[in-house]
This record gives C-alpha cells, structure tokens and sequence, in this order.
C-alpha cells in the first residue's frame, strides 16, 4: 500500500537565538536564523518513515509564509519530500490561528486527496498549538494531538498519544490530522543527492485566488483575536537574602516566604 | 455568524476531569474565573461544565460549588467516559451554542489543548493560547504593565473602549515576548490557561449553587477514534524543558557524589536535575542536565542554584525561570544578582534541613504569621 502524505510546516525564527530590546518591548530578529520549526520535522520525519516502508507514498509539504519561506521548503525537499508549496499572499498577512487554518485547509483541498497529514504540535515563535487541530476541524476530519508512536496497517491508525503522566493508545482510520511531538522520532539530515534534487525542483507558489479562500476568513482584519499589546517582562532586579542564623533557620524562612507567595 | 452581545452571559469553566477527579487546573480557573465574574456586571456567574460519563462527573458537582462555582452544567453519557476530541467536542460546542457563554476557560493541558482549538474553530471565535494572566477590569491591567513589564502605557486609561473585554496574557516566542490578546468581535472569548498559575479559592463545603443537567445527543458514529487503553506511566522523567522546579548543582558540590543529595532533593521537591557546565566537564554528571548558554534554556517556576557561581552563560539558560533559590557559601557570588532567595550558605548543611522541612511547609507558615 501507499499513501497520499501531507506535510504543514512553518518557518520561525531560532527562538534560542532571539534577544528582546527591554526600551521598546520588541524582538531583535537581526541576524537570528530561520529555522524548520522543530516539532514539523519529527511530522515531515514520520512522513519520511512510512515512504521508506511503502515505496509509492508521496508526501507534499505545505507552509503559508512569506517568499523567503521557499528556503525551508527546499530543506524539506533535500530530506526527501516529493512536493512542496508555498501560500504566500499579502492578503493572508497577520493571521491568528483561526484564519491561518482557513488558508492552510484551502490550500490542502487544493492539492486533493490525501490519507494522513502530519502537522507539527506547536511553532517555537506563535507557541499556540492550535493550529494542527483547527486544520483537521475545518477539513472535517478526525485528529490526534501529542502523538509520540506511529503505527499503519492499511487505514487504521495506532498511536501513542502523550498525557502529561502517560499516554493514549488510540486507533482510528485514514483521512487524518496527527500532531507530532520531539518524541516521536529523531529527524534524519538532508542527502546529497536529495539537496541536488532540491535545487531543480520547481516549488508551487499559491496566493489567496489559486486556494479560492474567501477573502473574509483570512488575515488580520478578519482574524477573531488581535494582539492588544505585547511587550517584554521586567528584568527583575536583585531578591533578597534570606534571614537566619543557623541553617535550619535559613531554610525554614526559605519555604515560609516560598509559601507565603504561594510558589509552594 | 452575527453574535448579540446582549444574548451572552457568564464565565464557564471546563472542569476537566480524568476517570472521576478533577484536575487542579479546573479548580484554579473556578477562583480565577469567580475572581473575573466579580468585576464583570452584576449578576455575572462562574459555571463549571463537566463532561463524562454520569457516575465519574457527577460526585464532582459537590467539590465545583465548594471552590466557588455558581452553578454547573453536567454533560454525562456512557459514551464519554473516555476523552476523545470527537465526542467532547460535539456535546460542548452544542452546549455552547444553546446556553452563550460569554467566557469559557480550559486548562491548558495536554486535553485542554486539544480540545479547545476544535470547539473554537467550530465556533469561528477566537482563542487565545496558554495565559499566564487575565484581566477585565482595566486598572488592574494597567497596574500589571507598569509593575512587571516594560509595556509603555501612555494612552491606555481605565475608560478604555476596550474596558469591557477580557485581556488576555501569554508568553510566546519561547519566553522572550509576552503578548495581550483580545478578541473583540466575537463570542464566547476562548482562552487556554496554563496549570498552576491561577489561585484557587478555599475550599468551603458549606456552599452549593444551582446544577444543571444538559441533555447531550451523541451517537457512537460521531465518534471517529477508539480509545484502547490509557495508561498512567510510573513517573517518566521529565525533561528540563518541562519540569517545574529544577535543583542543579555546579562546582560548589566538590564531586560527583554530591548529585546523590541533588538528587534527593529533587526527589522531595518533585523536581528534575540541572547542573552548571563545569560540573558536566568534571565529568560528575551527564551532558543532558546542563542548563545554560550551551546546555538548555529552561523556565521553571522555581530554579534551585545549588553551588553554582552563575557565570553569564549560566544565567542566559534559567534567568526567566519565576523564582530563583540560590545556595552558595559566597556571599558575592553573582548568582545573588538574579535570586529572588539567596541563601549565603553550605549547600551540605542547609539543603539537608530544606528537605527535612519541606513538607511542613503549611506550619511553618501558620506559625511565622502568629
Ligand atoms: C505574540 C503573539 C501571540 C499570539 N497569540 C495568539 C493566540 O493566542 N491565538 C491565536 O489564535 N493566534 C495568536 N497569534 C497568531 C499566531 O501566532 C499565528 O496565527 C500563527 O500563524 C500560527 O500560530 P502558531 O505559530 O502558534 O502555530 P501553532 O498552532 O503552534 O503550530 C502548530 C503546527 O501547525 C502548523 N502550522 C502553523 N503555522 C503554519 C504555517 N504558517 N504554515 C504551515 N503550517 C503551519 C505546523 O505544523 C505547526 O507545527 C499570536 C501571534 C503573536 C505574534
Ligand atoms: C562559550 C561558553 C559557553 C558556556 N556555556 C555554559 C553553559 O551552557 N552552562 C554553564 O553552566 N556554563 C557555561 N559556561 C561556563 C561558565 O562560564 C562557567 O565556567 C560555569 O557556569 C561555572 O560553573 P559553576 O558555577 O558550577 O562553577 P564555579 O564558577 O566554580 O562556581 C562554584 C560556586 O560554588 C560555590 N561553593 C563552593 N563550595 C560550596 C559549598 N559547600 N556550598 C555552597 N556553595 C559552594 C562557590 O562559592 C562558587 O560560587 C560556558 C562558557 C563558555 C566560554
């Protein structure tokens, strides 16, 4: 058997990387590397699994971002996916999660058929988690979130999905929506032959009319949510020592202030 | 979809529960969502919805009202007795869609999160991510940004247009930026709230208040996964990244047996292992405990420095954790610049008594407020 796989990735900035300017409140993104988000390479990872397993599956990654996303699609293409696109649209600018998942769920109707699509938990930058399962929401199908285990037979699915003190053992059958997590696998390196493969491969680029999106669900303006503010925290001064003359002192009125503010 | 304003009242809360007990998360958005209805119009209440099957959900209405919920919506069925995203979210968007909420809060946890983004969408209303803070009344808010953060708030006056909406707080860019978040034109606002956060309320078991069944209509077709087993793992370890409270060692613990009273203290604390790089160079402890410039950036809500000087390639990894516990012999140490506790001290003879003490936590306190 082979499978119709598709792939949501995002491109974000390296948030280890990024220094915040306490003045103004706003992130230095100066030189701060763009990376592949790193939870969509343990999905675009899996994809890859299955393809290795069942020679004839293909699998497409699909991101929404600007032109200079098409770097990040390429290193999707060198790891070995077979088709990449690119929404890119002024119109699909400023997105919250809602009408980010209307673009992306347009453009997969586009592409057509496909039996899984593997989306990332959640983007180092955005952090939200959402959109993985408001995707499958508009799409109409069934998804799993925190998926830790892969497993295929056919169309049922196995997997393991992680509890914050456990897991899930789910089944459910193709077409879905699974959002992965850094457990579920080690992302394998681009090859050679695939970063030469990479470089000749036309990468699809759709605006706002190729998807057929309705204007009205897509971008700032129609976004439900708008960032009111946003800013960066104090940076806190020095604490203060803790009183005491002997060690049992020390720590006694250690864990009264920690429980007098409630951080215990 | 048109939304009245005028048709939608009340904060509900999910009271996530989990084979009959309710996670603490629930009980924390009871009081931070009675804390919120207070300062919305009178007559504004905290509602808690459970949704499971009858004999898990309903023992839990009792415990809701004794926290502090005005009435509670039950939505029971046998074909809820398991979460999964199908069925929760079918009987809760309905629900939603009948009663009008004007707020509904979930716990941003593993179920929240999947949850939530499902109902919303459905809803086409927005949701604002994993809140650190909540605010509707605008003074508070106000007093907020001009204490903890570098937000600039010429302009913003407690007769705000948007006074009456609920700001909501988060972090984002791993950390490095907070954002508020609105959602002005449609209803209900939806927020997922990170555990731990929020104050509950003391429990009362004198209160009651009104407890609503809601008829679900739910067939097994609506549900699409099939729920095999869950299983409760026997403590997994938990990595830097997640851990709430982190207990690290560096040089100061003068060799490598001195991760075995580290350890016994995070074992007390419920916390997870950290270490300095020079304690991961002396070859005492593995590589994949280092925090720090090199290591891992973590955020813990409370950062134990046991014997570490912090170096600035220390504290570019655990600066933002939200309490910082610093235990060190020297007093000019620069770990004291960014504790929020310092402790001059051995970390020999004063951890061991924090252990000791540590679960007379609530005593301590009672006797140190006489
Ligand atoms: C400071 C700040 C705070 C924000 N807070 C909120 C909020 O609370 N609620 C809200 O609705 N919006 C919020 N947004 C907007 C949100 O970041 C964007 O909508 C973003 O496009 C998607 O959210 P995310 O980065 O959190 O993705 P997540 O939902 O965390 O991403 C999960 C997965 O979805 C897929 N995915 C996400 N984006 C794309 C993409 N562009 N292309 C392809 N695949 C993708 C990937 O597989 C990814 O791993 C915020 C934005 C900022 C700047
Ligand atoms: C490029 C680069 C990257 C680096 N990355 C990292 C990194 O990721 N993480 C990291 O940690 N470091 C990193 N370092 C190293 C960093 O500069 C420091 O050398 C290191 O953090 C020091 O570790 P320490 O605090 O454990 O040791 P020290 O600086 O030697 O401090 C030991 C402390 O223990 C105290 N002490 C001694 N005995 C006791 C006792 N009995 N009770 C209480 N206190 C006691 C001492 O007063 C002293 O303050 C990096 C350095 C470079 C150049």
């Amino acid at each position: 058997m082979a499978y119709k796989i598709i792939v949501c990735a995002k491109q974000v900035p390296d948030t280890n990387e990024i220094k915040t300017n306490p003045e103004t409140g706003t992130l230095i993104r100066d030189g701060v590397p763009s990376i592949l988000n790193n939870d969509d390479a343990n999905a675009l990872e899996e994809a890859l699994k299955i393809k290795d397993a069942f020679p004839g599956t293909t699998i497409t990654v699909i991101t929404m971002g600007p032109p200079q996303a098409t770097e990040m699609l390429q290193e999707c293409l060198a790891m070995g996916a077979d088709d990449a696109i690119l929404l890119s649209d002024r119109a699909l600018g400023g997105s919250d999660t809602w009408a980010t998942s209307n673009a992306i769920s347009a453009g997969i109707a586009k592409v057509g058929e496909y039996d899984i699509i593997f989306a990332g938990r959640q983007a180092i930058d955005g952090d939200t988690a959402q959109v993985g399962p408001q995707i499958a929401e508009k799409l109409g199908i069934p998804q799993v979130s925190y998926v830790k285990e892969f497993a295929i037979d056919g169309n049922e699915i196995t997997v393991k999905r992680a509890l914050e003190d456990g897991y899930e053992l789910i089944k459910l059958q193709t077409p879905c929506l699974l959002t992965a997590i850094k457990e579920l696998n080690t992302p394998r390196y681009m090859y050679i032959k695939g970063i030469y493969k990479a470089m000749k491969h036309d990468i699809k680029v759709w605006n706002a009319a190729d998807i057929g999106v309705d204007l009205t669900t897509v971008g700032l303006k129609a976004s439900p949510t708008n960032v009111f503010k946003s800013f960066t925290p104090k940076p806190k001064g020095a604490g203060q020592k803790v009183a005491g003359d002997t060690d049992k002192e020390l720590a006694v009125n250690l864990l009264v202030g920690l429980k007098e503010k409630n951080i215990i | 979809m048109a939304i009245n304003f005028d048709d939608v009242k009340n904060i509900w809360v999910y009271a996530e529960q989990r084979h009959g007990k309710l996670m603490n998360v629930a009980l924390e958005l009871i009081g931070e969502g009675y804390r919120l209805s207070r300062e919305m119009p009178e007559g504004t209440k905290v509602c808690g919805v459970l949704i499971g099957a009858e004999e898990d959900v309903k023992p839990l209405e009792a415990e809701l009202f004794a926290y502090g919920a005005d009435e509670v919506y039950t939505l029971a069925s046998p074909l809820l007795k398991n979460y999964t995203t199908d069925g929760y979210t079918k009987v809760l968007f309905d629900a939603i869609e009948d009663i009008k909420p004007e707020i509904v809060i979930f716990g941003a946890t593993h179920i929240g999160r999947d949850l939530a983004p499902r109902v919303a969408a459905r809803l086409n209303t927005g949701l604002t991510a994993d809140c650190t803070r909540l605010d509707i009344d605008m003074n508070n808010y106000i007093n907020f940004l001009e204490a903890k953060t570098t937000c600039n708030t010429k302009g913003l006056t407690p007769d705000d247009p948007k006074k009456a909406l609920l700001k909501q707080t988060r972090p984002a860019f791993g950390g490095n930026l907070m954002a508020t978040i609105i959602t002005p034109r449609t209803r209900p606002t939806m927020s997922t709230v990170r555990p731990g956060v929020m104050k509950k309320r003391e429990k009362d078991e004198s209160l009651t208040g009104t407890a609503i069944d809601v008829k679900v209509n739910l067939t097994e077709a609506d549900i699409r996964t099939q729920v095999v087993e869950v299983v409760k793992a026997a403590k997994e370890l938990v990595s830097l990244t997640d851990a709430e409270i982190i207990c690290s060692g560096g040089r100061g613990l003068g060799g490598p047996e001195g991760f075995n009273l580290i350890r016994e203290f995070a074992e007390k604390v419920g916390g997870v292992v950290g270490s300095s790089r020079a304690a991961v160079d002396a070859g005492w402890i593995d590589h994949s405990h280092q925090v720090g410039q090199t290591g891992t950036t973590v955020k813990p809500k409370i950062y134990f420095a046991c014997g570490i000087s912090g170096a600035i390639q220390h504290l570019a990894g655990m600066q933002t954790s939200d309490c910082i516990v610093a235990i060190n012999k020297d007093p000019d140490a620069p770990i004291f610049e960014v504790a929020d506790y310092g402790i001059v001290g051995d970390l020999y003879k004063v951890i061991p008594q924090i252990i000791a003490e540590w679960d007379n936590a609530d005593a301590l306190l009672a006797a140190a407020q006489k």
